[in-house]
Protein backbone atom coordinates (compact mmCIF):
# COMPACT_ATOMS: atom_id res chain seq x y z
CA UNK A 1 0.00 0.00 0.00
CA UNK A 2 1.84 3.19 -0.92
CA UNK A 3 -1.34 5.70 -0.68
CA UNK A 4 -1.17 6.82 2.64
CA UNK A 5 -4.40 6.56 4.19
CA UNK A 6 -4.04 9.65 6.20
CA UNK A 7 -4.24 12.05 3.47
CA UNK A 8 -7.48 10.68 2.79
CA UNK A 9 -10.43 13.01 4.47
CA UNK A 10 -12.22 11.64 7.41
CA UNK A 11 -15.64 12.03 6.72
CA UNK A 12 -17.30 10.12 9.42
CA UNK A 13 -20.98 8.89 8.49
CA UNK A 14 -22.21 11.39 6.57
CA UNK A 15 -20.13 12.42 3.44
CA UNK A 16 -20.26 16.00 3.11
CA UNK A 17 -22.50 17.98 0.67
CA UNK A 18 -19.43 18.51 -1.81
CA UNK A 19 -18.54 14.78 -2.07
CA UNK A 20 -22.08 13.96 -2.27
CA UNK A 21 -22.30 16.80 -5.32
CA UNK A 22 -19.17 15.74 -6.93
CA UNK A 23 -20.79 11.61 -6.91
CA UNK A 24 -24.17 13.00 -8.39
CA UNK A 25 -21.99 15.06 -10.99
CA UNK A 26 -20.01 11.86 -11.89
CA UNK A 27 -23.55 10.08 -12.01
CA UNK A 28 -24.63 12.29 -14.30
CA UNK A 29 -21.67 12.68 -16.28
CA UNK A 30 -22.29 8.64 -16.86
CA UNK A 31 -25.69 8.44 -17.64
CA UNK A 32 -25.78 11.64 -19.34
CA UNK A 33 -24.73 10.91 -22.68
CA UNK A 34 -27.31 7.88 -22.92
CA UNK A 35 -30.69 9.79 -21.44
CA UNK A 36 -29.89 13.32 -23.04
CA UNK A 37 -31.25 13.29 -26.13
CA UNK A 38 -34.42 11.07 -24.52
CA UNK A 39 -35.33 13.59 -21.79
CA UNK A 40 -34.43 16.73 -24.17
CA UNK A 41 -36.96 15.37 -26.97
CA UNK A 42 -39.19 14.63 -24.47
CA UNK A 43 -38.74 18.46 -22.47
CA UNK A 44 -39.16 19.94 -26.20
CA UNK A 45 -42.04 17.36 -27.75
CA UNK A 46 -44.15 16.35 -24.82
CA UNK A 47 -43.47 18.48 -21.65
CA UNK A 48 -42.99 22.08 -23.08
CA UNK A 49 -46.44 21.55 -24.97
CA UNK A 50 -48.71 20.86 -22.48
CA UNK A 51 -47.06 24.61 -20.41
CA UNK A 52 -47.50 25.93 -23.68
CA UNK A 53 -51.26 24.71 -24.00
CA UNK A 54 -52.12 26.01 -21.26
CA UNK A 55 -50.53 29.71 -21.39
CA UNK A 56 -52.10 29.63 -25.31
CA UNK A 57 -55.25 28.57 -23.42
CA UNK A 58 -55.67 32.10 -21.98
CA UNK A 59 -54.50 34.29 -24.85
CA UNK A 60 -56.90 35.29 -27.94
CA UNK A 61 -54.09 33.13 -30.31
CA UNK A 62 -53.25 34.31 -33.84
CA UNK A 63 -50.68 32.32 -36.03
CA UNK A 64 -50.06 35.30 -38.22
CA UNK A 65 -46.49 36.35 -37.66
CA UNK A 66 -46.05 38.94 -35.00
CA UNK A 67 -49.81 39.00 -33.80
CA UNK A 68 -49.82 40.32 -30.08
CA UNK A 69 -51.77 37.53 -28.75
CA UNK A 70 -52.81 39.28 -26.24
CA UNK A 71 -53.51 37.29 -22.38
CA UNK A 72 -58.01 37.35 -22.11
CA UNK A 73 -57.89 35.67 -18.64
CA UNK A 74 -60.43 32.90 -18.76
CA UNK A 75 -62.37 33.79 -22.27
CA UNK A 76 -61.80 31.00 -24.03
CA UNK A 77 -63.14 28.62 -20.95
CA UNK A 78 -65.96 30.75 -20.52
CA UNK A 79 -66.81 30.86 -24.50
CA UNK A 80 -66.39 27.26 -24.53
CA UNK A 81 -69.30 26.95 -22.07
CA UNK A 82 -71.30 29.60 -23.44
CA UNK A 83 -71.61 28.77 -26.81
CA UNK A 84 -74.86 28.61 -28.28
CA UNK A 85 -74.52 25.95 -29.90
CA UNK A 86 -73.10 23.88 -26.77
CA UNK A 87 -70.52 22.09 -28.70
CA UNK A 88 -68.17 21.60 -25.72
CA UNK A 89 -71.16 20.39 -23.40
CA UNK A 90 -72.32 18.08 -26.53
CA UNK A 91 -68.74 16.98 -26.64
CA UNK A 92 -68.14 15.34 -23.14
CA UNK A 93 -71.76 14.25 -23.41
CA UNK A 94 -70.43 12.06 -26.41
CA UNK A 95 -67.04 10.97 -24.56
CA UNK A 96 -69.14 9.79 -21.14
CA UNK A 97 -71.86 7.85 -23.54
CA UNK A 98 -68.71 6.20 -25.63
CA UNK A 99 -67.30 5.07 -22.49
CA UNK A 100 -70.49 4.13 -20.72
CA UNK A 101 -71.28 2.10 -23.77
CA UNK A 102 -67.65 0.97 -25.31
CA UNK A 103 -65.87 -0.58 -22.26
CA UNK A 104 -68.08 -2.83 -20.68
CA UNK A 105 -68.90 -4.36 -23.91
CA UNK A 106 -65.28 -4.32 -25.14
CA UNK A 107 -63.83 -5.63 -22.13
CA UNK A 108 -66.33 -8.46 -21.71
CA UNK A 109 -66.06 -9.50 -25.15
CA UNK A 110 -62.28 -9.72 -24.46
CA UNK A 111 -62.63 -11.87 -21.71
CA UNK A 112 -65.25 -14.20 -23.18
CA UNK A 113 -63.28 -14.82 -26.22
CA UNK A 114 -60.37 -15.70 -24.43
CA UNK A 115 -61.42 -17.79 -21.74
CA UNK A 116 -63.02 -19.99 -24.87
CA UNK A 117 -60.33 -20.05 -27.09
CA UNK A 118 -57.72 -20.64 -24.23
CA UNK A 119 -60.10 -23.84 -23.27
CA UNK A 120 -58.03 -26.81 -23.43
CA UNK A 121 -59.98 -28.69 -26.38
CA UNK A 122 -59.52 -26.08 -28.82
CA UNK A 123 -57.40 -26.64 -31.39
CA UNK A 124 -55.94 -23.78 -33.79
CA UNK A 125 -55.55 -21.33 -30.75
CA UNK A 126 -52.98 -19.14 -33.15
CA UNK A 127 -54.97 -19.21 -35.94
CA UNK A 128 -58.17 -17.65 -34.07
CA UNK A 129 -55.29 -15.00 -32.55
CA UNK A 130 -54.53 -14.00 -35.40
CA UNK A 131 -57.96 -13.80 -37.21
CA UNK A 132 -59.38 -11.54 -33.89
CA UNK A 133 -55.80 -9.65 -34.33
CA UNK A 134 -56.22 -8.59 -37.40
CA UNK A 135 -58.47 -4.97 -36.95
CA UNK A 136 -55.66 -4.20 -34.97
CA UNK A 137 -52.74 -3.77 -37.22
CA UNK A 138 -55.34 -2.31 -40.14
CA UNK A 139 -55.07 1.01 -40.14
CA UNK A 140 -57.79 3.20 -38.49
CA UNK A 141 -58.51 5.21 -42.01
CA UNK A 142 -58.82 1.60 -44.05
CA UNK A 143 -61.54 0.46 -41.32
CA UNK A 144 -63.64 3.62 -41.51
CA UNK A 145 -63.58 3.24 -45.08
CA UNK A 146 -64.74 -0.25 -44.79
CA UNK A 147 -67.37 1.02 -42.06
CA UNK A 148 -68.70 3.88 -44.29
CA UNK A 149 -69.09 1.60 -47.09
CA UNK A 150 -70.89 -1.81 -44.80
CA UNK A 151 -73.07 1.38 -43.34
CA UNK A 152 -73.98 3.77 -46.05
CA UNK A 153 -77.33 5.28 -46.64
CA UNK A 154 -79.13 3.17 -49.48
CA UNK A 155 -80.21 -0.16 -49.81
CA UNK A 156 -77.15 -1.18 -51.27
CA UNK A 157 -74.47 -0.74 -48.50
CA UNK A 158 -74.70 -4.20 -46.86
CA UNK A 159 -75.90 -3.20 -43.71
CA UNK A 160 -79.02 -1.91 -45.55
CA UNK A 161 -79.10 -4.56 -47.64
CA UNK A 162 -79.67 -6.91 -45.19
CA UNK A 163 -81.83 -5.47 -42.43
CA UNK A 164 -83.95 -4.09 -45.22
CA UNK A 165 -83.74 -5.97 -48.22
CA UNK A 166 -83.48 -9.59 -47.08
CA UNK A 167 -84.74 -9.28 -43.57
CA UNK A 168 -87.04 -6.39 -43.46
CA UNK A 169 -86.55 -5.76 -39.69
CA UNK A 170 -85.76 -1.89 -41.50
CA UNK A 171 -88.97 -0.29 -42.43
CA UNK A 172 -86.93 1.73 -44.82
CA UNK A 173 -83.02 2.36 -45.72
CA UNK A 174 -81.38 4.49 -42.72
CA UNK A 175 -79.13 7.10 -43.51
CA UNK A 176 -76.46 6.14 -40.45
CA UNK A 177 -74.15 9.17 -40.74
CA UNK A 178 -76.78 11.59 -41.03
CA UNK A 179 -78.45 11.28 -37.58
CA UNK A 180 -77.28 11.39 -34.18
CA UNK A 181 -77.80 8.50 -32.96
CA UNK A 182 -77.98 6.03 -35.09
CA UNK A 183 -74.18 7.76 -36.33
CA UNK A 184 -73.26 7.09 -32.45
CA UNK A 185 -73.57 3.58 -33.37
CA UNK A 186 -71.64 2.94 -36.00
CA UNK A 187 -68.51 4.98 -34.52
CA UNK A 188 -69.12 2.74 -30.93
CA UNK A 189 -69.27 -0.49 -33.54
CA UNK A 190 -66.22 0.44 -35.22
CA UNK A 191 -64.56 1.30 -32.10
CA UNK A 192 -65.52 -1.98 -30.71
CA UNK A 193 -64.30 -4.33 -33.95
CA UNK A 194 -61.29 -2.26 -34.23
CA UNK A 195 -60.06 -2.69 -30.74
CA UNK A 196 -61.48 -6.15 -29.12
CA UNK A 197 -58.58 -7.75 -30.48
CA UNK A 198 -56.28 -5.83 -28.64
CA UNK A 199 -58.17 -7.15 -25.11
CA UNK A 200 -57.99 -10.79 -26.24
CA UNK A 201 -54.84 -11.11 -26.75
CA UNK A 202 -53.39 -9.14 -23.49
CA UNK A 203 -56.41 -11.81 -21.95
CA UNK A 204 -54.73 -15.05 -23.72
CA UNK A 205 -51.28 -13.57 -22.88
CA UNK A 206 -52.04 -13.44 -18.57
CA UNK A 207 -54.39 -16.81 -19.48
CA UNK A 208 -50.97 -18.59 -20.06
CA UNK A 209 -49.27 -17.42 -17.38
CA UNK A 210 -51.57 -18.83 -15.18
CA UNK A 211 -49.81 -22.33 -13.70
CA UNK A 212 -51.68 -25.36 -14.70
CA UNK A 213 -51.15 -26.56 -10.89
CA UNK A 214 -53.88 -24.66 -9.88
CA UNK A 215 -56.24 -26.01 -11.94
CA UNK A 216 -55.02 -29.47 -11.10
CA UNK A 217 -55.41 -29.17 -7.45
CA UNK A 218 -58.95 -27.91 -8.02
CA UNK A 219 -59.78 -30.79 -9.75
CA UNK A 220 -58.39 -32.98 -7.00
CA UNK A 221 -61.10 -31.60 -4.68
CA UNK A 222 -63.51 -31.97 -7.58
CA UNK A 223 -64.24 -28.70 -8.05
CA UNK A 224 -66.31 -27.84 -11.25
CA UNK A 225 -65.07 -26.15 -14.56
CA UNK A 226 -67.31 -22.92 -14.09
CA UNK A 227 -66.16 -23.33 -10.24
CA UNK A 228 -62.51 -22.82 -11.16
CA UNK A 229 -63.08 -20.31 -13.60
CA UNK A 230 -64.41 -18.16 -10.90
CA UNK A 231 -61.95 -18.99 -8.11
CA UNK A 232 -58.90 -19.35 -9.93
CA UNK A 233 -58.96 -17.94 -13.59
CA UNK A 234 -61.31 -14.52 -12.38
CA UNK A 235 -59.34 -13.64 -9.48
CA UNK A 236 -55.27 -14.44 -10.63
CA UNK A 237 -56.63 -12.47 -14.00
CA UNK A 238 -57.00 -9.45 -11.53
CA UNK A 239 -53.75 -7.32 -12.98
CA UNK A 240 -54.70 -7.93 -16.46
CA UNK A 241 -57.70 -6.77 -16.24
CA UNK A 242 -56.84 -3.80 -14.21
CA UNK A 243 -54.50 -3.09 -17.23
CA UNK A 244 -56.83 -3.76 -20.15
CA UNK A 245 -59.69 -1.48 -18.61
CA UNK A 246 -57.61 1.47 -17.63
CA UNK A 247 -56.37 1.16 -21.42
CA UNK A 248 -59.81 0.66 -22.37
CA UNK A 249 -61.51 3.63 -20.59
CA UNK A 250 -58.49 5.85 -21.71
CA UNK A 251 -59.08 4.55 -25.17
CA UNK A 252 -62.61 5.56 -24.88
CA UNK A 253 -62.16 8.97 -23.50
CA UNK A 254 -60.03 9.63 -26.58
CA UNK A 255 -61.96 8.71 -29.65
CA UNK A 256 -60.64 10.40 -32.09
CA UNK A 257 -59.96 9.25 -35.38
CA UNK A 258 -63.38 7.33 -34.50
CA UNK A 259 -65.14 10.14 -35.00
CA UNK A 260 -63.20 12.38 -37.41
CA UNK A 261 -62.88 9.52 -40.05
CA UNK A 262 -66.45 8.25 -39.60
CA UNK A 263 -68.63 11.15 -39.47
CA UNK A 264 -66.07 14.21 -39.13
CA UNK A 265 -68.04 15.56 -36.25
CA UNK A 266 -71.57 15.40 -37.74
CA UNK A 267 -74.08 15.93 -38.37
CA UNK A 268 -73.93 19.56 -37.36
CA UNK A 269 -71.05 19.25 -34.44
CA UNK A 270 -73.28 16.48 -33.04
CA UNK A 271 -71.09 13.43 -32.66
CA UNK A 272 -67.39 15.39 -31.73
CA UNK A 273 -65.81 14.50 -29.11
CA UNK A 274 -63.08 16.50 -27.44
CA UNK A 275 -60.19 15.54 -29.54
CA UNK A 276 -61.86 15.91 -32.27
CA UNK A 277 -63.26 19.21 -31.45
CA UNK A 278 -59.94 20.27 -30.69
CA UNK A 279 -58.19 19.39 -34.05
CA UNK A 280 -61.05 20.99 -36.04
CA UNK A 281 -61.43 24.30 -33.88
CA UNK A 282 -57.71 24.91 -34.37
CA UNK A 283 -57.07 23.41 -37.87
CA UNK A 284 -59.94 23.84 -39.88
CA UNK A 285 -61.14 27.52 -38.23
CA UNK A 286 -57.83 28.55 -37.07
CA UNK A 287 -59.33 29.14 -33.25
CA UNK A 288 -56.12 28.29 -31.21
CA UNK A 289 -56.94 29.71 -28.18
CA UNK A 290 -60.32 28.14 -27.45
CA UNK A 291 -58.73 24.73 -28.99
CA UNK A 292 -56.41 24.88 -26.43
CA UNK A 293 -58.82 25.82 -23.85
CA UNK A 294 -60.55 22.36 -24.79
CA UNK A 295 -56.90 20.47 -24.72
CA UNK A 296 -56.25 21.73 -21.08
CA UNK A 297 -59.68 20.73 -20.03
CA UNK A 298 -59.70 17.42 -21.47
CA UNK A 299 -55.79 16.82 -20.39
CA UNK A 300 -56.90 17.29 -16.85
CA UNK A 301 -59.64 15.15 -16.93
CA UNK A 302 -58.40 11.97 -18.50
CA UNK A 303 -54.95 12.74 -16.27
CA UNK A 304 -57.73 12.70 -13.28
CA UNK A 305 -59.03 9.42 -14.80
CA UNK A 306 -56.16 7.63 -15.17
CA UNK A 307 -54.58 8.57 -11.83
CA UNK A 308 -57.45 7.53 -9.52
CA UNK A 309 -57.38 4.62 -11.84
CA UNK A 310 -53.91 3.51 -11.41
CA UNK A 311 -54.29 4.54 -7.07
CA UNK A 312 -57.54 2.15 -7.34
CA UNK A 313 -55.97 -0.54 -8.68
CA UNK A 314 -52.53 -0.57 -7.35
CA UNK A 315 -49.37 -0.17 -9.46
CA UNK A 316 -49.54 -3.81 -10.32
CA UNK A 317 -47.72 -4.93 -13.48
CA UNK A 318 -48.71 -1.94 -14.74
CA UNK A 319 -45.98 -0.17 -17.50
CA UNK B 1 -60.72 -33.71 -18.34
CA UNK B 2 -62.82 -35.03 -20.98
CA UNK B 3 -65.25 -31.79 -21.94
CA UNK B 4 -69.48 -33.19 -23.33
CA UNK B 5 -69.22 -32.60 -27.00
CA UNK B 6 -72.42 -30.37 -27.31
CA UNK B 7 -70.02 -27.89 -25.14
CA UNK B 8 -67.40 -27.87 -27.32
CA UNK B 9 -69.76 -27.17 -30.46
CA UNK B 10 -70.69 -24.32 -28.32
CA UNK B 11 -67.62 -23.10 -27.84
CA UNK B 12 -66.26 -23.58 -31.21
CA UNK B 13 -69.62 -21.58 -32.29
CA UNK B 14 -68.65 -18.75 -30.23
CA UNK B 15 -65.28 -17.90 -31.37
CA UNK B 16 -65.64 -18.74 -35.01
CA UNK B 17 -68.69 -16.52 -35.34
CA UNK B 18 -66.13 -14.20 -33.42
CA UNK B 19 -63.91 -14.87 -36.24
CA UNK B 20 -66.42 -14.46 -38.92
CA UNK B 21 -67.62 -10.95 -37.57
CA UNK B 22 -63.34 -9.57 -38.33
CA UNK B 23 -63.13 -11.93 -41.09
CA UNK B 24 -65.80 -10.85 -43.10
CA UNK B 25 -65.71 -7.04 -43.55
CA UNK B 26 -62.01 -7.80 -45.04
CA UNK B 27 -63.68 -10.11 -47.74
CA UNK B 28 -65.81 -7.72 -48.76
CA UNK B 29 -63.84 -4.68 -49.24
CA UNK B 30 -61.17 -7.28 -51.18
CA UNK B 31 -63.94 -8.74 -53.25
CA UNK B 32 -65.25 -4.71 -53.74
CA UNK B 33 -61.81 -3.72 -54.98
CA UNK B 34 -62.16 -6.42 -57.88
CA UNK B 35 -65.07 -4.20 -58.87
CA UNK B 36 -64.54 -2.29 -62.37
CA UNK B 37 -65.76 1.67 -61.98
CA UNK B 38 -68.32 1.72 -59.82
CA UNK B 39 -69.66 5.18 -59.99
CA UNK B 40 -72.68 4.13 -57.62
CA UNK B 41 -72.74 1.99 -54.63
CA UNK B 42 -71.96 -1.82 -55.81
CA UNK B 43 -75.03 -3.73 -55.00
CA UNK B 44 -73.69 -6.85 -53.00
CA UNK B 45 -74.82 -9.25 -55.62
CA UNK B 46 -72.23 -7.95 -57.93
CA UNK B 47 -69.81 -7.99 -54.88
CA UNK B 48 -70.15 -11.63 -54.41
CA UNK B 49 -70.03 -12.71 -57.98
CA UNK B 50 -67.03 -10.66 -59.02
CA UNK B 51 -64.00 -12.41 -60.48
CA UNK B 52 -60.34 -11.28 -58.73
CA UNK B 53 -58.38 -9.18 -61.28
CA UNK B 54 -55.76 -6.85 -60.06
CA UNK B 55 -57.06 -4.03 -62.54
CA UNK B 56 -57.46 -1.58 -59.79
CA UNK B 57 -54.35 -2.07 -58.20
CA UNK B 58 -52.66 -1.11 -61.37
CA UNK B 59 -54.47 1.50 -62.06
CA UNK B 60 -54.76 3.39 -58.60
CA UNK B 61 -50.66 2.15 -58.17
CA UNK B 62 -50.15 5.07 -61.80
CA UNK B 63 -53.12 7.43 -60.49
CA UNK B 64 -52.41 11.07 -58.43
CA UNK B 65 -48.61 10.12 -57.51
CA UNK B 66 -49.36 7.30 -55.28
CA UNK B 67 -46.31 5.41 -55.96
CA UNK B 68 -44.82 8.88 -54.98
CA UNK B 69 -46.63 9.13 -51.50
CA UNK B 70 -46.26 5.27 -50.98
CA UNK B 71 -42.40 5.84 -50.91
CA UNK B 72 -43.16 9.25 -49.02
CA UNK B 73 -44.35 7.24 -46.50
CA UNK B 74 -41.64 4.43 -46.55
CA UNK B 75 -39.19 7.63 -45.96
CA UNK B 76 -40.48 8.96 -43.19
CA UNK B 77 -41.53 5.90 -41.65
CA UNK B 78 -38.28 4.28 -41.64
CA UNK B 79 -36.00 6.73 -40.49
CA UNK B 80 -38.63 7.81 -37.64
CA UNK B 81 -38.91 3.65 -36.50
CA UNK B 82 -34.74 3.53 -36.53
CA UNK B 83 -34.73 7.16 -34.75
CA UNK B 84 -37.39 6.33 -32.19
CA UNK B 85 -35.93 2.39 -31.73
CA UNK B 86 -32.09 4.46 -31.22
CA UNK B 87 -33.55 7.06 -28.89
CA UNK B 88 -35.72 4.87 -26.99
CA UNK B 89 -33.05 1.73 -26.10
CA UNK B 90 -30.36 5.06 -25.47
CA UNK B 91 -32.76 6.32 -22.42
CA UNK B 92 -34.42 2.68 -21.16
CA UNK B 93 -30.97 1.80 -20.68
CA UNK B 94 -30.20 4.92 -18.79
CA UNK B 95 -32.95 4.74 -16.38
CA UNK B 96 -32.85 0.82 -16.20
CA UNK B 97 -28.84 0.60 -15.07
CA UNK B 98 -27.90 3.98 -13.97
CA UNK B 99 -28.30 5.28 -10.30
CA UNK B 100 -28.48 9.69 -10.62
CA UNK B 101 -29.87 12.06 -8.49
CA UNK B 102 -33.32 13.23 -9.36
CA UNK B 103 -33.62 9.99 -11.24
CA UNK B 104 -36.86 9.44 -9.04
CA UNK B 105 -38.23 13.26 -10.18
CA UNK B 106 -37.69 12.37 -13.92
CA UNK B 107 -38.94 9.25 -13.80
CA UNK B 108 -42.41 10.77 -12.42
CA UNK B 109 -42.27 12.95 -14.81
CA UNK B 110 -41.91 10.83 -17.40
CA UNK B 111 -44.93 8.67 -15.69
CA UNK B 112 -46.79 12.11 -15.64
CA UNK B 113 -46.73 12.63 -19.15
CA UNK B 114 -48.17 9.11 -19.83
CA UNK B 115 -51.16 10.05 -18.08
CA UNK B 116 -52.02 13.01 -20.50
CA UNK B 117 -53.31 11.91 -24.24
CA UNK B 118 -50.56 13.05 -26.72
CA UNK B 119 -53.30 14.66 -28.95
CA UNK B 120 -53.43 17.48 -27.42
CA UNK B 121 -50.01 18.53 -27.86
CA UNK B 122 -50.54 18.54 -31.61
CA UNK B 123 -51.16 22.89 -31.66
CA UNK B 124 -48.14 23.54 -29.33
CA UNK B 125 -45.98 20.81 -31.42
CA UNK B 126 -46.72 22.71 -34.29
CA UNK B 127 -45.65 26.00 -33.46
CA UNK B 128 -43.06 24.79 -32.33
CA UNK B 129 -42.12 23.17 -35.84
CA UNK B 130 -43.31 26.32 -37.40
CA UNK B 131 -40.75 28.61 -34.93
CA UNK B 132 -37.84 25.96 -36.15
CA UNK B 133 -39.21 26.93 -39.80
CA UNK B 134 -39.23 23.49 -40.19
CA UNK B 135 -42.90 23.19 -41.63
CA UNK B 136 -43.34 21.09 -45.13
CA UNK B 137 -40.27 19.55 -44.52
CA UNK B 138 -40.05 15.99 -42.77
CA UNK B 139 -37.61 16.73 -40.07
CA UNK B 140 -40.72 18.39 -38.44
CA UNK B 141 -42.13 15.46 -38.54
CA UNK B 142 -39.39 13.09 -37.35
CA UNK B 143 -38.90 15.73 -34.51
CA UNK B 144 -42.30 15.21 -33.79
CA UNK B 145 -42.55 11.47 -33.54
CA UNK B 146 -39.35 10.72 -32.25
CA UNK B 147 -39.34 13.20 -29.44
CA UNK B 148 -43.25 12.62 -28.62
CA UNK B 149 -42.54 8.45 -28.48
CA UNK B 150 -39.62 8.34 -26.99
CA UNK B 151 -41.73 7.97 -22.97
CA UNK B 152 -43.58 5.35 -24.54
CA UNK B 153 -40.64 3.45 -25.93
CA UNK B 154 -38.80 4.07 -22.72
CA UNK B 155 -41.26 1.97 -20.33
CA UNK B 156 -41.70 -0.44 -22.93
CA UNK B 157 -37.95 -1.58 -22.45
CA UNK B 158 -37.19 -0.35 -20.21
CA UNK B 159 -39.03 -3.24 -17.77
CA UNK B 160 -37.09 -6.14 -20.24
CA UNK B 161 -33.67 -4.07 -19.75
CA UNK B 162 -34.25 -4.63 -15.69
CA UNK B 163 -34.99 -8.00 -16.13
CA UNK B 164 -31.35 -8.61 -17.68
CA UNK B 165 -29.41 -10.26 -14.89
CA UNK B 166 -26.20 -7.92 -13.77
CA UNK B 167 -24.06 -11.17 -13.89
CA UNK B 168 -24.02 -10.69 -17.72
CA UNK B 169 -22.31 -7.59 -17.17
CA UNK B 170 -19.25 -9.29 -15.76
CA UNK B 171 -17.81 -10.78 -18.65
CA UNK B 172 -17.50 -7.02 -20.21
CA UNK B 173 -16.28 -5.70 -17.29
CA UNK B 174 -13.25 -8.47 -17.21
CA UNK B 175 -12.54 -7.50 -20.72
CA UNK B 176 -12.07 -3.53 -19.76
CA UNK B 177 -15.21 -2.61 -21.97
CA UNK B 178 -17.18 0.31 -20.20
CA UNK B 179 -21.37 1.24 -20.42
CA UNK B 180 -21.81 1.47 -24.08
CA UNK B 181 -20.00 -2.19 -24.27
CA UNK B 182 -22.59 -3.66 -22.19
CA UNK B 183 -25.27 -1.52 -23.77
CA UNK B 184 -24.18 -3.04 -27.10
CA UNK B 185 -23.09 -6.07 -26.36
CA UNK B 186 -25.19 -6.96 -23.46
CA UNK B 187 -28.42 -5.06 -23.40
CA UNK B 188 -29.55 -4.85 -26.99
CA UNK B 189 -28.99 -8.26 -28.13
CA UNK B 190 -30.48 -9.99 -25.00
CA UNK B 191 -33.79 -7.84 -25.56
CA UNK B 192 -34.23 -8.53 -29.38
CA UNK B 193 -37.67 -9.56 -29.07
CA UNK B 194 -38.98 -6.94 -27.50
CA UNK B 195 -36.95 -3.73 -29.71
CA UNK B 196 -38.23 -5.91 -32.88
CA UNK B 197 -41.84 -5.79 -31.07
CA UNK B 198 -41.46 -2.03 -30.38
CA UNK B 199 -39.91 -1.27 -34.23
CA UNK B 200 -43.24 -3.01 -35.81
CA UNK B 201 -45.69 -0.95 -32.99
CA UNK B 202 -43.49 2.04 -34.38
CA UNK B 203 -43.83 1.41 -38.10
CA UNK B 204 -47.60 0.90 -37.73
CA UNK B 205 -48.10 4.35 -35.90
CA UNK B 206 -46.09 6.01 -38.34
CA UNK B 207 -47.17 4.34 -41.18
CA UNK B 208 -51.05 5.12 -40.51
CA UNK B 209 -50.30 8.78 -38.50
CA UNK B 210 -52.68 11.11 -40.21
CA UNK B 211 -53.30 13.94 -38.24
CA UNK B 212 -49.79 15.27 -37.53
CA UNK B 213 -48.58 14.57 -41.26
CA UNK B 214 -51.76 16.61 -41.91
CA UNK B 215 -50.92 19.78 -40.10
CA UNK B 216 -47.28 20.00 -40.77
CA UNK B 217 -46.71 18.69 -44.85
CA UNK B 218 -48.69 21.57 -46.62
CA UNK B 219 -46.93 20.15 -49.62
CA UNK B 220 -48.97 18.66 -52.16
CA UNK B 221 -45.77 16.41 -53.72
CA UNK B 222 -44.72 15.92 -49.70
CA UNK B 223 -48.10 14.44 -48.93
CA UNK B 224 -47.90 11.06 -47.05
CA UNK B 225 -50.03 7.62 -47.53
CA UNK B 226 -52.58 8.38 -45.04
CA UNK B 227 -53.00 11.48 -46.38
CA UNK B 228 -53.50 10.54 -50.05
CA UNK B 229 -55.35 8.13 -49.19
CA UNK B 230 -57.89 10.35 -47.25
CA UNK B 231 -57.88 13.11 -50.07
CA UNK B 232 -58.39 10.14 -53.07
CA UNK B 233 -61.24 9.00 -50.96
CA UNK B 234 -62.82 12.52 -51.33
CA UNK B 235 -61.73 12.40 -54.85
CA UNK B 236 -63.69 8.98 -56.09
CA UNK B 237 -65.81 8.95 -53.26
CA UNK B 238 -68.06 6.08 -54.77
CA UNK B 239 -65.72 4.64 -56.70
CA UNK B 240 -65.05 1.95 -53.53
CA UNK B 241 -63.12 -0.46 -55.86
CA UNK B 242 -60.13 2.00 -56.48
CA UNK B 243 -60.84 3.35 -52.90
CA UNK B 244 -60.09 -0.29 -51.58
CA UNK B 245 -57.48 -1.17 -53.80
CA UNK B 246 -55.68 2.05 -52.98
CA UNK B 247 -56.12 0.98 -49.27
CA UNK B 248 -54.93 -2.68 -49.25
CA UNK B 249 -51.67 -1.51 -51.11
CA UNK B 250 -51.59 0.85 -48.04
CA UNK B 251 -52.36 -2.23 -45.54
CA UNK B 252 -49.97 -4.38 -46.76
CA UNK B 253 -46.49 -3.47 -45.40
CA UNK B 254 -47.80 -3.23 -41.97
CA UNK B 255 -49.53 -6.92 -42.13
CA UNK B 256 -46.44 -8.29 -43.78
CA UNK B 257 -44.21 -7.40 -40.73
CA UNK B 258 -46.92 -8.69 -38.64
CA UNK B 259 -47.01 -12.00 -39.94
CA UNK B 260 -42.86 -12.18 -40.26
CA UNK B 261 -42.64 -11.31 -36.70
CA UNK B 262 -45.72 -12.80 -35.43
CA UNK B 263 -44.35 -15.52 -33.00
CA UNK B 264 -41.68 -13.21 -31.77
CA UNK B 265 -44.09 -11.01 -30.25
CA UNK B 266 -43.84 -9.61 -26.59
CA UNK B 267 -47.53 -8.28 -25.53
CA UNK B 268 -47.57 -4.40 -25.77
CA UNK B 269 -50.72 -1.80 -24.76
CA UNK B 270 -51.94 -0.16 -27.47
CA UNK B 271 -51.89 3.12 -26.03
CA UNK B 272 -48.47 2.43 -24.44
CA UNK B 273 -46.37 0.44 -22.11
CA UNK B 274 -46.61 -3.05 -21.75
CA UNK B 275 -47.40 -6.13 -19.61
CA UNK B 276 -45.23 -9.52 -19.78
CA UNK B 277 -47.68 -12.01 -19.70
Amino acid sequence: MSIPLASQPQTGNKPPAATRMKKGFKQWMAVLPFIFLGVLGTAVFVVYPMIRNIIISFQDYSIMPNAENPFVGFENYISAFTDPNNKVLMAIRNTILNVIVTVPINWLLAIVFAVLINLHFVKYKLVFRTVYYLPIITSWIVVAFLFRFLFAGGEYGLINFIFYKVLGIFPEPVNFLSNYWTAMIVIWLFHIWKTVGWGVVIYLAGLQGISKEYYEAAQIDGASGIKQFWSITVPMLAPVTAFVIINLVNGAFNFFPQVYFITRGGPMDQTQTLPSLMYMQAFKNFNFGYASAVAVMMGITVFLVTYTQMKKFGNQKML
Amino acid sequence: MKTKWYLQLLVYAVIIMGALAFLFPFVYMILTSFIKSAYSLPRPKEIFSVVPNLDNYFLVWNKNNFARYFLNSSLVTVVSMVGSMLLGCLTAYGFARFQFPGKELLFRVFLLTTMIPGVINIIPQFLIIKNLGLVSTYWGLWLIYIGGGVVGSTFFLRGFFQSIPKEYEESVLIDGGGNWRIFWNIYLPQSLPAIGTLAVLSFQGTWEEYFTALVIIKDEAMRTLPIALLMFNDKYATNYGWVFAASIIALIPTVFLYVVFQKKFVQGGFNEGGVKG
